[in-house]
């Protein structure tokens, strides 16, 4: 696994590759940019944002443009390859196999992501990153809006490929010696995650088809003049969106589960129950789609039915926190970098989940919905929970990859710096929604409470932008400078490790 | 499973079912309330489109931009879209409705101050959608 950055190998060769921790290495690459791609346009919303008014963008369709583009980018080309990325190092190690299932199949999988991310790129929609018609369908403009519906397509037959390849992977090719209950809870999570992306994205992928040729005027799936109801497509979005976001979160989970109790030198607390929870989100995130559509003119008893359904998601979740909590319970804990962007992220977590059970009492989902709170609630997820996790794990790995030590310092700051950025990002949010602000906003009324709480925010952001430039820093000089880590033990914690550095599968 | 006992676990999913299923029966309960518009409620049809609003009373005069409404009388909207869909809001209130195209939803409301309140759009509809906005006049009687 090591990048063996002492005997450089050309580029190309870890580009045709096909084994998978050279797949993985390209997975991470590619996410990682199209984070910090898609990060610098929320600076730049944030910044237009900082005072009422128009500053650095001229318009308000840029605007538009901008956080549709932020929102497809940090959500299908940062969170769910970088999921990839680590399910690629770490899945076939796991289940003692000598790579993915299907390798080539792997690697077409991550080569659709460039062409995909390109396609999002070059077309700049503006109809946000659910694509609700009729807008996307009559008035979003000319080839960007095909442009993203395609994308859509070649980035959802990317991650059906990937979760098929998972899938098998952790079923069919798992070491015999091994029983599937004792698999660790990281590779269980990639098994539910995958289970959910199987399911979910055909829906969309055919949401997708009717919306393309509605747009080509051939049929009228969501246009009532033609018998069609744009309240269909809602459904179908978040039939597939809402498991999504459990796609997001499973792994980052597994994750916590990697590095938690390391850094605690104890054992998970209960190795049964994470299955089981894993297990519960797999089912239960499809019993709450229509959570998000409560204004849409449901009748009574489906709010209802919809919020027992959501509310029946919690305690799964609220099981791993639990893991987490008695994990560390009792442990030597050792605040190492990746210690610290786990146990950040649970603290996120916990809060982000609190703000989702608020919002699924039908009644307070007036006062919240699409305003600056789901802004907020749905940020810390996928910032302060899966994001704080992804980092941490690469924090982790980073020994692996490069067989150097980043720098631990620098790493620290890193994390002070996001976790004080994000709590003035995205609990402003929150109290910003509460005052009533919408979301998707190019300008906002100047009152007093809007412009201090949007001013906290833009300056929180920042903070976390200037965190990301220590960041790269770090990790492009300790690759290259850093002292060589001992590999046995990076973190000097004792006890068992991986050993994916000495994986010594012939590169094919 | 391993060895020791895991009944912390069971207590706190306790806990944690006892207090979703509170927070679920008291939004169950208040959302009743809510749903059912009293049957003196006046009618006045709301149309949006991009990007601003139109209200048409039950005496059938219309607005655009500005609704003068009542205090103490109650008020159901009907709510419908033109081109795109909108959501129809007012914050002070809590009332918040999307404008479907192609549907007619419906909401309602009794003023209970007199006083100037803003109507909003929050649901995404292109160019202006930041600045679709209407002003809600509630009168004394
Ligand atoms: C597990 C991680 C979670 C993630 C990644 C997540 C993500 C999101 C996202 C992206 C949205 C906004 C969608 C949009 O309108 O653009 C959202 C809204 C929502 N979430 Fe979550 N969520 C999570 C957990 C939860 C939980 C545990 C609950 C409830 C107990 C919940 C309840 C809601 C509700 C009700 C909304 C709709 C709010 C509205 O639009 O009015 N979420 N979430
Ligand atoms: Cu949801
Ligand atoms: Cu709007």
């Amino acid at each position: 696994m090591v990048l063996e950055l002492q005997k450089p190998r050309p580029i190309w060769q870890i580009m045709f590759s096909t084994h998978h921790t050279d797949v993985g290495l390209l997975y991470t690459i590619t996410s990682l940019t199209f984070f910090f791609m898609g990060g610098a346009l929320a600076l730049g919303i944030r910044a237009e944002l900082f005072y009422p008014g128009t500053q650095i963008i001229s318009d308000s369709m840029t605007f538009n443009r901008m956080f549709t583009v932020h929102g497809t980018t940090l959500i299908f080309l940062f969170l769910l390859p970088f999921a990839s990325a680590v399910g690629n190092y770490f899945v076939p190690i796991m289940v003692r196999y000598k790579d993915m299932a299907y390798p080539k199949l792997n690697a077409v999988a991550f080569w659709m992501i460039p062409p995909g991310g390109a396609l999002i790129w070059l077309g700049f929609a503006d109809f946000t990153w659910y694509a609700t018609p009729p807008y996307s369908a009559i008035s979003a403009p000319g080839p960007a809006a095909d442009m993203w519906i395609f994308a859509q397509k070649i980035l959802g037959v990317s991650s059906i490929l990937g979760a098929i390849n998972f899938i098998v992977t952790i079923l069919k090719c798992k070491h015999p010696d091994l029983p599937l209950s004792k698999a660790p809870l990281l590779a269980w999570s990639f098994l539910s995650s995958s289970l959910i992306i199987i399911v979910a994205v055909p829906t969309f992928a055919a949401a997708l088809v009717m919306l393309l040729t509605d747009r080509l005027g051939v049929s009228g799936f969501f246009d009532p003049a033609k018998g069609g109801d744009p309240i269909a497509y809602q459904h179908l979005f978040w039939f597939t969106f809402h498991p999504e976001v459990y796609v997001l979160v499973i792994p980052a989970i597994g994750m916590m589960y990697e590095i938690i109790p390391r850094f605690s030198r104890k054992p998970i607390f209960s190795h049964g129950s994470g299955i089981f929870a894993f297990v519960m989100l797999s089912i239960v995130a499809f019993s709450s789609w229509a959570h998000h559509m409560y204004s849409t003119g449901m009748s009574f008893t489906e709010k209802t039915v919809f919020m027992i359904g959501t509310l029946a998601a919690v305690p799964a979740s609220a099981m791993h926190v639990f893991n987490f909590l008695a994990t560390m319970w009792g442990g030597r804990i050792k605040f190492a970098t990746p210690m610290m962007w786990a146990v950040g992220g649970i603290a996120l977590f916990f809060s982000a989940g609190a703000g989702g059970v608020a919002n699924s009492a039908m009644p307070f989902d007036f006062i919240t919905h699409d305003t600056y709170w789901v802004v907020g609630h749905f940020h810390l997820f996928v910032m302060g929970t899966i994001a704080f996790g992804s980092i941490g794990f690469l924090y982790y790995m980073f020994p692996y990859i490069t067989g150097r030590m980043y720098n631990e310092a620098a790493g620290k700051a890193h994390f002070i710096m996001s976790f004080v950025g994000t709590v003035m990002v995205f609990f402003t949010q929150h109290v910003l929604g509460l005052y009533g602000m919408p979301r998707r906003v190019f300008d906002y009324m100047p009152l007093p409470e809007y412009i201090v709480m949007n001013q906290i925010a833009s300056v929180g952001a920042m903070i976390i932008g200037a965190s990301m430039v220590i960041w790269i820093i770090n990790m492009i000089y300790s690759s290259a400078k850093g002292k060589e880590a001992n590999m046995e033990d990076p973190w000097g914690l004792g006890g068992k490790y991986y050993f994916p550095h000495q994986a010594k599968n012939p590169h094919h | 499973m391993s060895g020791h006992s895991n009944w912390p676990e069971w207590v706190y999913i306790g806990v944690v079912i006892c207090l979703l299923a509170y927070v679920g029966a008291e939004a169950w309960n208040v959302e009743r309330l809510v749903d059912h518009a009293p049957a003196e409620a006046e009618i006045i049809k709301v149309t949006g489109q991009q990007w601003f609003w139109t209200f048409e009373h039950a005496d059938g005069t219309k607005e655009i931009g500005e609704l003068h409404v009542k205090k103490g009388q109650p008020y159901k909207f009907e709510i419908t879209a033109k081109d795109v869909n909108h959501a129809f809001n007012i914050h002070d209130y809590v009332v918040l409705q999307d404008a479907v195209v192609g549907r007619v939803n419906t909401v309602w409301f009794a003023p209970e101050q007199a006083g100037e309140y803003t109507i909003q759009c929050r649901e995404y509809c292109g160019l202006l959608h930041y600045n679709m906005r209407a002003t809600l006049y509630v009168e004394e009687n």
